[in-house]
């Protein structure tokens, strides 16, 4: 008997397509019958960041090589559609005639080769009364010049209209001994997928419309897509190329996808749409933007009594999914890993006039815990104690039943100390701060910081279940098909694994299939780390009662009890107990259903609730303080994600994710201009984190299985990102504390370092 | 105008518009969709493939500068079903995700140990610079570059 196949280091199925072939991605169908002949749609968007329309003239356009048609919102026939989190904002999915940043789609041209489009986009003039700008966050949250006038205030959400109390001031910090406060810039970035959006539409001759999408979800966009297109949903079918990433932005469909049938249907040929990495950085949404107020508070000997938080979040100028991701993801993670028996969160959403946010990599959760974590620093500082020995005193202990904090999250388990134990241990810290001793000591330019964080997160909160059907062909190959929507993390060798281990059918005979809404219509995608969880749950669970359908036939074939019959997990058949020469293969049992349906079981699944990961990263930065400029050297993670299915892909996402969390840290940030024009709208511009900027990543693996799923599962896909980010900032910050520095906003660019060193001298 | 370019061995004679750039053609003319277009900058690699023997961003190259020349992109690296140890040092490492960079990746890498069969970590690290991935964090990139050389 081989042992089981979970736990081990299984290659990806996907990978020999991906590097001999390459990807099947949107914009690589070429051969795809329903889309020959397909025309191209190039978008012209605003120009300005705020501004009401006041004529638009595509007559030129029109006339200009292989243009078939260009068209405005109006010419479409749009209507104003509400948000789904205010429905008092209200929009055009083409800006007719209010424009609220630059990138807003505004005009559709139709053209025979892409490049022709793109020609005829100057020729599109469009005149504007230029309205004031709103970029700044407190600036949008107190001015009289609205975006949505509707709503009455720039403000679109509260998480006061949820019933939650407001934060009562510096009042509820009365009986403290020790108080520190912060303001704290979670700057906004842009996701970057490196496949941009893409998609195309076409209409059969069934009345149904076919759209491809880059997308995390394409359950999800059946119904905005039939709406846009005043279709029933069950006339909308989306099929999933390859995705080549997404990491939040392609959850939700956008504007320029939802039109495409609208179009195609207008000019009568099927549409391709393929945006531009200019058009990306300002039409995919963006992440993080916060601007946060902490007061941290507590006793002389490092205890923290009191914890206030305003977490006062960019919406951008929809109020899309960003706008909700501080009240329903932040606030409740806000207490951290820390038992603070006091905490007040407000969270505010503001629109501005930039582009709209969305989920990002941790979506809600990296906010949270850079703010408790920067602000555990902080009260380090105050109380004159060792970081991290200001984080264990407040830790929650250990707990293998639920616990609840005062914010009213209960997490499943949780050992916050051991994972620091394990990280600290892993990383050397005692070695590195003896370097770092010795390079102040000796007044070197080249100084050491050190950054800690701990961290909690919530993880499969999105769904509460999913769908899955395994099906053997007559082969005896098995067909599984998930909710989940893999760009990357490997779903296919996965949910192969999991199959494998219920059915004993070898990984290379069973395939995936996703995505596509006729053969999987339940699913809830890919997000939020809950796909093996959910997913890869459901698939568990709906291989393990197809195997009891299986028995049951093999007992009829065999002419035997259903109890007596075994599965030979090795050889993948079934045989009466003790006489395992008379065996019935998985296409016997196929076989023998053909007439009655097939050998096939599907089911929705439920798990019990949402997990709480958890776990510490310790990172190393060398700053040059005659400069600023800030190396990072060493990263040591250790995240606890529970039962682990495949450690190499575990590793793989912890590792992107703490580069991404590194890059916030670090690099990146999207910026405007005080008028609203982006100054960081292609990856010239914007500082995309590469290679030479990163150190390889030491995991330290630790497993605290959850209860709440068959499999005992928590989410990996977002951990390195928020554990990474406060420890990467808090190591610069720690670099140059020598100086009297105490924080650094994000990112921490060498001019940002030194001009802390500097006001700080 | 007309070309002529060798692309994988095969030696294709195509007629371009000026305009037209190595990865439209390779993409669109020869179908070859195994190269990506990840920016409009120059700045990403998606796009990188072999001209005469070195790797180069295909969307900085026009086609009918690679007349005469000799492209080689991802398609055409495996023989006879078996692929080049580059690609196996990726697949056995896990140096891929999403798939997007990938090819490119790989390309840039051959070349990075064409001119240099024993780099250091730090060596791969600014190799790959111009190759943007925004999956694996770049490590299992460079574990496999390193193992591709090392298995030399």
């Amino acid at each position: 008997m081989g042992g089981s196949i979970l736990g081990n280091r299984v290659l990806r199925k996907e990978d020999p397509k991906f590097l001999t072939t390459g990807g099947v991605y949107v914009d690589d169908l070429l051969d795809e019958p329903a889309l020959l002949g397909a025309l191209h749609v190039t978008y012209v968007r605003s120009t300005v960041a705020h501004g009401n329309i006041t004529s638009i003239d595509t007559s030129d356009a029109v006339s200009m090589p292989g243009i078939v048609a260009v068209f405005t919102g109006k010419d479409l026939g749009l209507e104003l559609v509400p948000s789904a989190y205010n429905p008092a904002a209200t929009r055009t999915l083409l800006a007719t005639d209010k424009v609220r940043f630059v990138g807003e789609p505004i005009v559709a041209i139709v053209s025979e080769t892409r490049e022709e489009g793109e020609d005829a986009i100057d020729a599109v003039i469009i005149d504007y009364d230029v309205l004031p700008a709103l970029i700044d966050l407190e600036e949008a949250m107190a001015s009289s010049t609205l975006l949505y006038e509707a709503c009455g205030s720039n403000v679109v959400f509260d998480s006061m209209v949820l019933g939650l109390p407001d934060n009562t001031g510096d009042a509820y910090f009365a009986d403290c001994e020790v108080v520190a406060k912060g303001r704290f810039i979670n700057q906004r970035v842009a996701p970057c997928p490196l496949e941009v959006r893409g998609a195309a539409a076409a209409w059969g001759i069934d009345g149904r419309l076919t759209q491809w999408l880059s997308t995390q979800h394409a359950q999800g966009a059946v119904a905005p897509l039939a709406a846009t297109n005043g279709v029933d949903p069950s006339k909308v079918h989306v099929k999933t190329p390859d995705v080549g990433g997404g990491f939040g932005a392609k959850i939700g469909a956008y504007p320029e996808e939802l039109l495409l049938g609208v179009i195609a249907k207008r000019v009568g040929t099927p549409v391709r749409w393929r945006e531009t990495r200019s058009e990306s950085m300002v039409g995919l949404g963006h992440g993080r933007a916060q601007l946060q107020y902490v007061t941290i508070g507590g006793k002389r000997d490092g205890t923290v009594t009191h914890y206030q938080f305003w977490a006062i979040q960019d919406s951008g100028s929809w109020v899309d999914m960003g706008t909700i991701l501080a009240p329903f993801m932040t606030r409740p993670m806000s207490s951290g890993v820390y038992a603070i028996p006091n905490i007040e969160c407000r969270t505010t959403s503001v629109v501005t006039n930039t582009t709209p946010t969305v989920a990002y990599r941790g979506a809600g959760r990296p906010e949270a815990t850079a703010a408790i974590e920067r602000a555990m620093d902080i009260f380090a500082l105050e109380v004159g104690m060792d970081a991290v020995e200001v984080r264990r005193k407040n830790l929650i202990p250990k707990f293998l039943t639920p616990h609840t904090t005062v914010v009213g999250q209960t997490y499943d388990v949780g050992d916050y100390e051991t994972s620091l134990n394990k990280v600290l241990e892993a990383a050397d810290y005692k070695g590195w701060r003896a370097k770092q001793k010795a390079a102040r000591d000796s007044g070197a330019a080249k100084q050491i910081g050190i950054g800690v964080s701990v961290y909690v997160e919530i993880t499969g909160g999105v769904g509460s279940g999913e769908s899955a059907k395994v099906e053997i062909q007559d082969n005896g190959h098995a067909l599984i098909y998930t909710g989940t929507s893999p760009h990357g993390q490997g779903h296919a060798t996965s949910w192969a694994m999991l199959a494998n281990e219920q059915t004993g059918i070898p990984i290379e005979n069973i395939e995936l299939v996703w995505g596509d809404t006729d053969l999987v219509p339940i699913g809830t995608g890919t997000m939020g780390s809950r796909s093996l969880q959910q997913g890869g749950n459901a698939v568990f669970a709906v291989a393990a009662e197809l195997v009891n359908k299986a028995k049951s036939v093999a007992a009829r074939l065999l002419e035997a009890s259903e109890e007596d019959i075994v599965l030979d997990k090795d050889s993948a058949t079934f045989h009466v107990a003790g006489t395992p020469a008379v065996a019935k293969t998985w296409a016997d049992l196929a076989l023998a259903e053909k007439q009655s349906g097939g050998l096939v079981h599907s089911d929705v699944i439920n798990v019990a609730g949402a997990t709480f990961p958890f776990g510490a990263h310790v990172a190393v930065v060398e700053v040059d303080v005659e400069t600023g400029k800030v190396t990072h050297i060493a990263h040591t993670a250790c995240d606890d994600a529970g039962k682990v299915l495949n450690p190499m892909l575990l590793e793989g996402q912890i590792h992107g994710g703490v580069a991404q969390g590194a890059a916030q840290a670090l690099l990146e940030e999207v910026s405007y201009d005080p008028d609203g024009n982006p100054i960081t709208s292609n990856l010239a511009d914007y500082a995309f984190i590469s290679a030479a900027e990163l150190p390889s990543v030491t995991v330290v693996h630790m497993e605290t299985p959850t209860p709440l799923n068959l499999i005992g599962a928590k989410g990996i896909g977002e951990s390195g990102t928020i554990g990474a980010t406060p420890a990467v900032q808090s190591a610069v910050v720690d670099a140059v504390s020598q100086f009297g520095v105490k924080h650094i906003d994000m990112p921490t660019t060498a001019e940002k370092v030194w001009a802390a060193i500097q006001s700080a001298r | 105008m007309k070309v002529t370019i060798t692309v994988n061995g095969a030696t294709h004679e195509s007629d371009v518009e000026p305009r037209t750039l190595l990865v439209q053609y390779v993409r669109e003319s020869l179908g070859l969709t195994g190269t990506n277009i990840g920016c409009d900058t120059s700045s990403c690699g998606a796009c990188s493939l072999h001209l005469n023997g070195e790797s180069v961003k295909s969307c900085t190259v026009l086609a009918v500068q690679a007349d005469g020349g000799s492209v080689t992109t991802i398609e055409g690296l495996a023989k006879d079903g078996v692929m080049h140890p580059m690609q196996q040092a990726f697949m056995e490492n896990h140096g891929l995700q999403c798939g997007y960079c990938t090819p490119g990746m790989v390309m840039a890498a051959i070349s990075l140990l064409d001119e240099n069969p024993s780099p250091t970590e730090e060596q791969v690290r600014i190799g790959i610079e111009g190759n943007l991935c925004r999956c694996t964090g770049y490590h299992n990139i460079v574990k496999s570059v390193l193992a591709c050389a090392n298995n030399k």
